[in-house]
């Protein structure tokens, strides 16, 4: 048994920094010593991504989780340098808009303040709207009596937060830069008698083999690697998916003046999204066929900064046109359930002025795991579900996930149940699986609804707008699932 | 007394005992009050497709009658070191003993309640041995046994909780497949497992901090002589708990008819109403023992969830908490 404890970490951002390195060489120095015998985790975390580290935080910031012994297994040398983030770096193209839900979820595991030193941007405002020219929406976060809708940051940021979280908590943890090649769930299958002297103990750890050789054996594997998952694959999880003919540019961009409102206007290829970021700086999230990706990304910067312009402003279409509250109109009789911003006039997105981050090109795709969870074995994130960017709810699901995880760990130690068996890791599934279905399944429901262009039955695609925006339970809904409530919208 | 005695008791439970019924009528009246009175499922078809089990007799005692203690207590006198062992009971644990860990097998409902059953335990313990609930070995220290430990579902919680645990059973293959399996892990492979009954480890003179047996006692031949083994295993001032089904009509329905003959959780005869004890009978025959119920709490299952919670409904499943006075 070999498990390293790592010593409180306080002060500066830069001396935590130091402080992890040497103590990661020491650790890295002792391991070499001890690598004749493989070393025993409670819990290995395959996959220091966001979520994997959100999981390793709340492990940490649990009262009953802190004390177990993690091992957390990714090739990104980051991890072990640290990730050092200062003021004039250029954003990150990557960015998500993490919701309320996420929000409370990283004050709670400490990682916010470390959030909050960085740039983030809360906004209390979205202005959706169609190219047609028909309908539009404001959503404010007063509707829903909240102060904001949610907060865009920089993956980054997210992911040095929730490093340095794990730095300065008093945790048991080890860093393995590496990849995890294969996995060995069942050491010892049968429960015959015989087996009894020569495999003890084994039946209760999972052993994994890592690309630099090392063996380590865990009660628990976390699979947080992402879309690709190696560790759903090894333990023989089905996924069901679909690919859309459809790729997304991201990038960030420059404005003249500090943006607070997030936008999202359906063009007849799909959505283009404008979120701020903080400082003059905003991401866009633009999706479109394959062949318009590759041309937009080669253009040249004007041209680029110019054909986003128009799909923000006047391209493809007119602006609709202001409803105040008081003509009503078609929708007077809706009557009470008006809500306060239904009144609020259209208006037109802060222009771009510079391109601020290279432009990156996704392919559109949802991916589900059949099975989130088998003995010694649990899906989070990405691993478990895969969405496309459009409503910025991807991690945010992680997030959850990675919470609700270690919850039911923390509850399972208090019983004194074994972490890794599957009555315990059932209640997680149980929890996160109709939660990230039916985000998966609202989300398919915008696509397969924006992504083409109906024609005759835009009007009506509008008139939902319009609908959305004047009447307040059902809008109230939609933004509370997209804050991350877990409540479904009436009309699902 | 036995009245006065009651009300002190269980203050914490607001159970109703339902009122006696005749076994004709059982068969109405079981669908709507299959689980908690929030959720009347209607029975599906197989309920009529299997022959009921024998229901139970058209008076039950509710209240318990000193006679019908007494009955508990002259049946086996002669065998003194077994008198608690009921053959036939044990016959039915022994051919299904290699599915003890099964969490899908027909030990499910232990599965499912562990946590809840183990929740209890954890609070009641923590509070009376002054143990930090907050820790995660909190029974560090403590000894404690298992009296019908089965397959160890619940041995091997106690022991990553920190306890000293003994687990026995008198049953063999339970005790074997009990030790495999806590040899799997290094931290439940210091359970001690051996096959026999409380009776003989009352021989022995040995003595435990927390004597637990779980789902036991109504299995047993004598309810009344088994309890006062667990108490003679109890040092003074230790803790002695046990859980069982209730002899109500909708423990009849739940325990019985639902996990037996619908949900085909347990095979068919694995319970027998008649042998079922109600929570006054439990008390009554605590304090013949020198143990008093400090507390007690009732199971409810939420089929929706498919979980297991405490609740003040002590009408199907309940746990008890008990401490052996200090003489
Ligand atoms: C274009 C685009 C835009 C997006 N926009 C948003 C948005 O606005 N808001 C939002 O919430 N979400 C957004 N998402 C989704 C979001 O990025 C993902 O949900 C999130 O990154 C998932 O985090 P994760 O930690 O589960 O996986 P990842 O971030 O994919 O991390 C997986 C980690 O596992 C490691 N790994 C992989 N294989 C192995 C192995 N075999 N052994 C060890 N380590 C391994 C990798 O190195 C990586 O560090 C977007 C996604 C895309 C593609
Ligand atoms: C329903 S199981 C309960 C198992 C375990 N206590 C639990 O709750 O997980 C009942 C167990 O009690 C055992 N048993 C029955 N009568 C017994 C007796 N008189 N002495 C010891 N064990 C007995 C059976 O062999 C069986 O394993």
């Amino acid at each position: 048994m070999n498990r390293f404890v790592a010593r409180r970490f306080v002060g500066s951002p830069f001396l935590s920094r130091v402080a992890w390195r040497s103590f990661c060489d020491v650790a890295s120095a002792e391991k070499q010593k001890l690598s004749s015998d493989t070393d025993e985790y409670d819990v290995a975390i395959v996959g220091g991504g966001m979520v994997g580290l959100a999981v390793a935080c709340s492990l940490a910031s649990m009262p009953l989780t802190k004390h177990l012994s993690v091992a957390i297994i990714d090739s990104n040398p980051a991890l072990l340098k640290g990730i050092i983030i200062t003021k004039d770096d250029p954003p990150d193209p990557r960015v998500s808009t993490v919701t309320p839900a996420t929000i409370s979820i990283f004050k709670e595991i400490g990682a916010w303040k470390f959030v909050e030193q960085h740039r983030h941007a809360y906004f209390d405002k979205m202005q959706v709207w169609d190219y047609t020219g028909l309908g539009y929406t404001h959503y404010n976060a007063r509707d829903v009596n909240k102060e904001l809708l949610g907060c865009v940051v920089e993956n980054k940021v997210l992911q040095s937060s929730l490093l340095s979280c794990i730095q300065v908590a008093d945790f048991q943890k080890q860093i393995f830069s590496a990849r995890l090649n294969s996995m060995n769930l069942n050491p010892c299958s049968s429960l015959s008698e015989k087996d009894i002297t020569s495999t003890r103990y084994q039946g209760s750890f999972a052993e994994l083999e890592l690309s630099d050789g090392t063996c380590i054996r865990a009660k628990l594997v976390i699979g947080a690697d992402g879309s690709k998952s190696n560790v759903r694959e090894l333990a023989g999880f089905k996924t069901t998916g679909w690919a859309y003919a459809q790729n997304a540019i991201i990038c960030t961009v420059e404005h003249t003046a500090e943006n607070d409102c997030a936008w999202q206007r359906f063009l007849p290829s799909g959505p283009i999204a404008l979120l701020p970021i903080g400082d003059n700086f905003s991401n866009i999230v633009w999706t479109m066929s394959p062949n318009e990706s590759s041309e937009r990304k080669d253009m040249t910067e004007s041209d680029f900064i110019n054909s986003v312009n128009h799909a923000l402003n006047y391209g493809y279409g007119p602006h609709p046109k202001s409803i105040s509250a008081g003509d009503g109109g078609l929708l007077s009789w809706l009557g009470k359930g008006v809500t306060s911003s239904g009144g609020e006039v259209f208006k037109v997105p802060p222009r771009v002025v510079k391109l601020a981050s290279e432009r990156m090109v996704f392919p559109l795709s949802l991916k589900h795991a059949n099975t989130y969870i088998s003995k010694r074995v649990a899906l989070v994130g990405d691993a478990a579900h895969t969405v496309h960017p459009l409503a910025g709810q991807g991690v945010n699901l992680g997030f959850g996930d990675a919470y609700a995880l270690s919850k039911v760990i923390n509850e399972g130690i208090a019983v004194g149940s074994d972490i890794g068996q599957v009555s315990l890791l059932g209640r997680y599934e149980a929890q996160r699986k109709p939660a990230n279905i039916a985000m998966i399944a609202i989300l398919d429901g915008f696509q397969k609804a924006y992504s083409i262009d109906f024609g005759p039955l835009n009007i009506l695609r509008a008139t939902g707008f319009n609908v959305a925006n004047y009447f307040s339970p059902l809008k109230q809904n939609i933004i509370s699932y997209a804050c991350g409530e877990q409540k479904l919208p009436h009309f699902m | 007394m036995a009245s006065k005695l009651l009300k002190r008791t269980f203050h914490i439970s607001t159970w109703s005992a339902c009122p006696p019924r005749s076994a004709r009528s059982l068969i109405a009246v079981a669908p709507s009050r299959f689980f908690s009175d929030s959720n009347s499922q209607p029975v599906p078809a197989t309920a009529g497709s299997s022959p009921l089990p024998p229901g139970p007799p058209t008076t039950p005692n509710d209240a318990p009658s000193p006679s019908s203690v007494s009955r508990y207590g002259s049946k086996r006198k002669s065998e003194s070191t077994h008198s608690s062992v009921k053959d036939p009971e044990l016959a039915k644990f022994a051919a299904i003993s290699d599915t003890w860990w099964d969490s899908e097998g027909p030990f499910k409902p232990l599965h499912l309640m562990n946590p809840t059953r183990l929740a209890f335990i954890r609070s009641t313990l923590c509070r009376h041995f002054g143990k930090d609930p907050y820790s995660v070995r909190p029974f560090e220290g403590l000894k404690i046994i298992d009296v019908g430990c089965g397959g160890g579902i619940l041995s091997e919680p106690l022991a990553r909780m920190g306890a000293a645990v003994t687990g026995i059973d008198a049953v063999d293959k339970n005790i074997k497949i009990a030790r495999v399996h806590a040899d799997l892990d290094p931290v439940t492979s210091n359970i001690e497992y051996s096959c026999m009954t409380a009776e003989k480890l009352v021989e022995e003179e040995r003595e435990f901090d927390a004597v637990i047996a779980l789902e036991v006692i109504e299995h047993v031949a004598n309810p009344s002589e088994f309890c006062k083994s667990l108490s003679a295993l109890t040092i003074a001032g230790g803790a002695t708990v046990v859980s069982t089904i209730n002899r109500s009509m909708r423990a009849y329905a739940t325990a019985i008819v639902a996990a037996e003959y619908i949900l085909h959780w347990l095979p068919k005869g694995t319970h027998q109403w008649s042998s079922f004890l109600t929570p006054e009978e439990l008390v009554l025959i605590f304090n013949r023992a020198s143990l008093s119920v400090k507390e007690m709490a009732g199971f409810v299952y939420n089929p929706l969830t498919g979980r297991w919670s405490l609740s003040d409904d002590i009408s199907v499943n309940f746990i008890a908490f008990g401490t052996k006075d200090v003489q």
